[in-house]
């Protein structure tokens, strides 16, 4: 296998010498190695979001497709690649990016013209910029920063403004309503959903997010991951992360059988797109936050000693494999809340944000400080 | 110029034209998202200072909660430029003195040879593993602990005053208890009432 790659990674790297040399030529020898580390990490930022923008298209199918099934239809299945009717839906996301892609963008008369085109922007940027800091395996990941939850915690909250902003510059009362629906929901929850990584840090003691998945080793599989001592709060982030991100049941912001399509109701083609994109990259990034926090991220969740006993010991090893197939199930789940429950009325929502969730996270915060001081916590690294 | 003195006039730049934009625009929520825009830079400098825990506290708090709730309220403002501009002259005199306050005080700051901020060493390089986020916490939960504590409660006696001035309960207003919505049973609110069937009478 290496043989076999060693002319392509040779070729690769004398073409970065080239582009290293020619860097130095350009823009002189003090500012060639900053100029180099953008370039580098220009193009890891579009390794990490070129395959995210392909998963969230597909990811639009299998929801189509799993709801189909769930309500016993057959989803999408005409659109092909090269009429192979076997591969019948598989070309559906393209088809629909093509259409999306060709559709006129229309301004409403009287809106903000700068921040109706800003808003999807907004809406997508943190969406993406979040990713910078998750692990995908030990050794894969763009910036290994120290701080790393709370910067996907900043980042994320920034979410909120595009939806915002796109609700005011439509110039419509039904953009406007859904704009503030969801402004109201977010902030709610985002508190919540802020007590429930602090119970994380806690637990991992650290805010980069590689060591918090390396807490979770310790060779006893699933058994050793937070999911099992910080229960409620799995399932408070897990609740608060679909809040968040505005889908069914807590899909008010947009609430067709209500106001029609909420803060996006006057987008049209790519301008709608990018909404649709932002909302299922942050459903996928959400998953994978609770992946790495409650599922132990890459680790396998076969414990060592079974891994031995049946003779398959690559089986414990940890991987980006492992990291893929959590982050399908959280999504999937997603997709499984919006097939089987009916939408929450806006005060309920409001309920569950502020009189359950928060008290609740709090009490844990507590409760798990007591149980840290204790012999009983057996997480300890 | 250095690299990292390229991105700190950069950065600087941004902050200086959009916080101009904040006093200048005459749309509020314009103004709001430049206001934004400023802490999002900031923010940046901050970093650039390796005062990373500040810097992305910023963010999290003025950006993701702070100035959602302002720009909340802005939006819902009706906003008259007239009626805003008749008491311009009578507030002028005030304004002209806090700005004349600041600017001084800017002057005396920037101004360094008063401040004696030449004499100052910069901060010591810092290895690098360390982790600004623990130092803060330590030194906040052992050394400053009490006026840490203080301060929380302080914040606290806010949020209850707040809440206190606001709350109202109105009469009119129905109130649901979610237990006894839970706890309602289809038997208890529905009478299925049996008819006989009744021949429809023949003309």
């Amino acid at each position: 296998m290496s043989t076999l790659l060693a002319p392509i990674v040779n070729l690769g790297n004398w073409l970065w010498g080239l582009l290293a040399a020619a860097v130095v030529w350009v823009v002189g020898q003090e500012f060639a190695p900053a100029v180099m580390l953008t370039i580098e990490t220009l193009l890891l930022i579009v390794c990490i979001v070129a395959p995210l923008m392909g998963a969230v298209a597909y990811l639009t199918l299998w929801e189509r497709k799993l709801i189909g099934w769930m309500q016993i239809r057959i989803g999408p299945n005409r659109v092909t690649f090269f009429g192979i009717p076997w591969l019948g839906g598989l070309a559906q996301p393209v088809a629909d990016g093509l259409k999306l892609l060709v559709k006129e963008i229309i301004v409403p008369t009287g809106s903000s013209k700068l921040l109706f085109i800003l808003a999807p922007i907004m809406a997508i940027t943190p969406a993406l910029a979040a990713w910078a800091v998750v692990p995908f395996s030990p050794e894969l990941i763009l910036a290994n920063i120290d701080a790393g939850l709370l910067y996907v915690m900043a980042i994320t909250s920034m979410g909120v403004y595009g939806i915002i902003i796109a609700g005011w510059a439509s110039n419509s009362k039904y953009a406007f309503l859904g704009a503030m629906r969801s402004a109201a929901q977010m902030v709610s929850y985002e508190l919540a959903m802020g007590f429930a990584l602090v119970c994380v840090l806690m637990a991992a003691q650290s805010l980069n997010l590689g060591d918090i998945v390396r807490m979770q080793e310790g060779g006893w599989g699933f058994l050793g991951w937070f999911w099992i001592p910080l229960f409620p709060i799995f399932l408070v982030y897990l609740i608060s992360g679909v809040a968040e991100t505005n889908r069914a049941p807590f899909d008010v912001a947009e609430g067709e059988s209500e106001i029609v399509a909420g803060f996006h109701v006057e987008y049209s083609g790519m301008a709608f797109a990018i909404f649709f994109l932002a909302e299922y990259a942050n459903m996928i990034l959400i998953s994978t936050m609770a992946s790495i926090m409650f599922l132990g991220g890459w680790l396998s969740p076969v414990p060592a000693a079974l891994a031995e006993a049946i003779g398959l010991p690559w089986l414990a090893a940890g991987n980006f494999g492992w990291l893929l197939v959590k982050l399908f199930l959280v999504v999937s789940s997603f997709l499984w809340f919006r097939a089987t429950f009916p939408r929450y009325r806006y005060d309920q929502i409001m309920r569950l944000g502020w009189k359950v969730f928060l008290p609740l996270t709090i009490a844990y915060i507590v409760v798990l400080g007591a149980w840290m001081q204790t012999p009983l916590w057996i997480w300890w690294k | 110029m250095t690299f990292s003195e390229f991105v700190f006039y950069f950065f600087a730049a941004i902050l200086v034209l959009s916080a101009l934009g904040v006093i200048t625009s005459r749309n509020p929520v314009h103004a709001a998202l430049l206001l934004v825009l400023a802490f999002c830079t900031s923010a940046a400098i901050w970093m650039l200072l390796q005062a990373e825990f500040l810097a992305i506290t910023l963010v999290l708090v003025y950006v993701g909660a702070v100035m959602v709730l302002f720009l909340f309220v802005v939006m819902m403002l009706d906003i008259n430029m007239a009626r805003l501009r008749e008491g311009f002259w009578s507030y002028l005199p005030l304004g002209g003195l806090v700005a004349a306050l600041l600017v001084a005080e800017m002057v005396i700051v920037l101004g360094g040879r008063y401040a004696g901020f030449h004499d100052m060493p910069g901060p010591p390089p810092l290895p690098a593993g360390y982790s600004n986020t623990k130092e803060l916490g330590r030194l906040v939960y052992t050394e400053y602990v009490y006026p840490f504590e203080i301060a929380a409660v302080i914040l606290l006696v806010a949020i209850v005053s707040a809440i206190a001035l606001t709350l109202r309960r109105r009469k009119e207003s129905k109130y649901i208890d979610p237990a006894r919505q839970v706890a309602a049973r289809a038997s208890e609110r529905v009478r299925i009432v049996k008819m006989p069937v009744e021949k429809k009478e023949q003309e």
